[in-house]
């Protein structure tokens, strides 16, 4: 095996052609034999094969677009799991953008967040509201739900109100620090799903409880969104925007300050840094890309209510982001999939072939460990599994590379501005 | 001309006075020590400067402006960097990192520019890579760009945070025990770096520091903090032979026999 990768490494034609190969072996299975949910992971599995292979990142992106926008939905289109293929896909590429923009807070800002989901609440309410009759119970004016066209609109404004509650809740929070960060945010969170629990009276604006049923779905000259092969390319396309996002405040000024905060804050006041305004700005940007997938999800389930959005969402959400690898944005991806997949999927499954077994009488589970009940204990297992082995997450996060050589012939010309001693010689201890 | 005026400044922690009224005056371009016991309060003294404590009473002025009242970074933004006593580098990133935050508040990339990286933005900071590494090149560390800053030796990173702390072009450096854990060939060096560091750049020194040796030798002007009060300032030859400074930190007997 040890042989083998070795030999793979630095050969890029190699590398393709096994690509290319196992896309086109799983590919087939999946066409071939259909609700096999084996061989829709395998094909999900290609990009992280993709990710380790050494190629131009731009031709990287090119494979992956291929694959999803392409291949997934194509092989996975003829036979009768494909909705639910789809639906676990969607799922999977909402909760990447909620745990890149976690990853924000808490892997480059290191502001432990344990109530991240209410941003994404404020979002799916923000649509859920207008897009039902909701609304006409307190607008003065316009008449409601407002036309699936809206959507589209819904996204940006979801994404706006989203980050402007993630100020609001910065403010008073960014006092604290560390540990009392995290009890305040938990509280935060816990506080926005209350409220939308209970602002059904004196105006009825969340419907309460009841939460807000046929929400419309979004509509573009005419189309209806409504099954999850659609919503699928939505959500991919967001997710495009957002990952494009994130790499590039990660590797900026902005990032950089907030990885400064997190080493050291008082280092990093001393730098010039705007502490406030750097924590506020993680804030607001991290809750904005949750803002925008509550918009997703709320038109996507067409019914919005307050258990959506409860402290294990929050908590679900930070082990994607611990479990990826802390500021690390391949880490994240993989972490929010593997853990979706796992809980849609893989332990489902799972519990499914342990009932038959039972049922079969080929074991008894006593009372206390039915299948059902040890999902959550397989669960847990594997997260202290992880945390054991790989305490930096399944992709640790790498520091960015400079090309020594550039920068030695660009040095020059602040040299010559202010520095009329050689460099590089006295004072080398 | 001065270029940095304290005056009466006093801070209490609760009953203890940590810097008890103490006036101090710097000369532009000059290299000026404080000393004193452990203790004494004259980190205390560097984080009333730098806005990391707020005083109870005194002032503090850089050249015309005053510096009570400010947080840190706008203190920065005035011209004053410093390097701490307890290392505080940012250590899980990398050293050219490090010193490009130094670069920060000459950076103007906003969240527009940097998500649609335009070319403005680019050029920028590939500019503050160039000059990120130039400081790199000055206190010697340019072939250690890519390593993290915690897996730096000991000496390399104070280095390192004086480097950052040069990138945000001060007009007043504070060291905060530049030679603490240096040998003797470590800190012969850093005596001349410094020395060389006013010339180059242009920049007025205060350092904290224990090591007389190097106090004596580089310094213009010492000021001597006791249980929080100055309790002498002149120049070192001066220093050298005032009984109050010998009894602070040798005792009473040392200055009137028994």
């Amino acid at each position: 095996m040890n042989k083998l990768t070795s030999k793979l490494k630095g050969n890029k034609l190699a590398q393709i052609i096994l690509l290319v190969l196992y896309v086109l072996i799983t590919s087939l299975s999946l066409y071939l034999a259909q609700a096999s949910v084996t061989a829709f992971l395998l094909l999900l599995f290609s990009l992280l094969l993709l990710y380790y292979t050494e190629l131009p990142d731009r031709l990287k992106w090119l494979i992956a677009g291929v694959v999803l926008i392409g291949v997934i939905p194509f092989v996975s289109s003829t036979g009768p799991g494909y909705q639910s293929y789809m639906e676990v896909a969607t799922v999977v590429g909402i909760y990447v953008a909620m745990a890149l923009g976690l990853n924000i807070v808490v892997g480059l800002a290191g502001l432990l967040d344990l109530g991240f989901v209410a941003f994404f609440a404020i979002g799916a309410y923000t649509y859920g509201i207008f897009a039902t009759g909701q609304a006409a119970n307190f607008m003065p004016f316009g008449t409601f739900p407002l036309s699936g066209e809206s959507f589209w609109i819904f996204i940006l404004i979801g994404c706006f109100v989203a980050a402007l509650f993630g100020v609001l809740l910065g403010i008073p929070v960014l006092r604290v620090k560390g540990d009392y960060l995290a009890i305040v945010t938990l509280g935060f969170g816990e506080i926005i799903r209350i409220v939308f629990n209970n602002l059904d009276k004196p105006v009825n604006i969340t419907n309460g409880a009841m939460g807000l049923a046929s929400v419309k779905p979004p509509e573009i000259f005419g189309y209806q969104f409504v099954y999850p092969n659609q919503f699928y390319f939505i959500v991919l396309a967001i997710l495009f925007l957002v990952i494009l996002a994130v790499r590039r405040f990660e590797f900026s000024k902005i990032g950089r300050s907030w990885k400064a905060v997190r080493e050291n804050e008082i280092a990093a006041q001393s730098m010039g840094i705007h502490l406030v305004r750097t924590k506020l700005l993680a804030f607001a940007i991290g809750a904005s890309f949750s803002g925008m997938m509550g918009v997703v999800f709320a038109a996507k389930q067409t019914f919005v209510d307050p258990t959506s959005f409860t402290l294990l969402e929050s908590i679900t959400i930070l082990v994607m982001v611990i479990l990826g690898g802390m500021g690390s944005v391949p880490g994240v991806i993989l972490g929010a999939a593997v853990i979706t997949i796992l809980n849609l999927q893989v332990l489902t499954e799972v519990t499914n072939y342990l009932n038959q077994l039972s049922l079969d009488g080929v074991i008894s589970f006593p009372e206390a460990l039915a299948p059902a009940k040890m999902q959550r204990f397989i669960f847990g297992a594997i997260l202290i599994i992880f945390a054991i082995y790989r305490p930096q997450g399944l992709i640790p996060s790498k520091n960015p590379v400079f090309d020594e050589e550039s920068l030695k012939e660009g040095s020059k010309k602040h040299r010559k501005e202010q520095i009329t001693v050689e460099p590089d010689k006295g004072f080398q201890a | 001309m001065s270029i940095l005026t304290v005056s009466n400044l006093t801070k209490q922690f609760g009953g203890l006075v940590a810097v008890n009224s103490v006036d101090m005056t710097v000369e532009k371009g000059s290299i000026t020590a404080v000393i004193g016991p452990n203790g004494a309060g004259k980190t205390t003294f560097f984080n009333l400067i730098t806005g990391v404590y707020q005083p109870d009473n005194g002032n503090v002025q850089l050249g015309s402006s005053s510096l009570v009242g400010l947080k840190p970074h706008e203190i920065s933004r005035h011209g004053i960097a410093r390097t701490f006593q307890n290392i505080r580098l940012f250590s899980n990133i990398t050293v050219l990192e490090n010193v490009m935050v130094g670069l920060h508040k000459q950076l103007k990339a906003g969240i527009v520019g940097t998500l649609f990286q335009t070319k403005r933005v680019r050029e920028e900071e590939q500019l503050a890579k160039e000059e990120a590494y130039h400081w790199l090149e000055y206190v010697g560390l340019a072939k250690h760009l890519n390593e993290d800053a915690q897996n730096l030796s000991y000496g390399a990173q104070r280095r390192l945070e004086i480097a950052r702390a040069l990138a945000t072009k001060p007009k007043l450096l504070l060291l905060d025990e530049p030679a603490a854990g240096m040998n003797p060939r470590e800190t012969r060096e850093l005596t001349e770096f410094i020395h060389r560091m006013r010339e180059d750049l242009d920049v007025t020194i205060v350092l904290i520091e224990h090591d007389m040796k190097l106090v004596m030798e580089i310094s213009e002007q010492i000021f001597v903090l006791d249980h929080g009060e100055k309790i002498a300032e002149g120049k070192p030859a001066e220093i050298r032979n005032n009984v109050k400074v010998i009894e602070a930190y040798l005792g009473k007997s040392a200055v009137t026999p028994a």
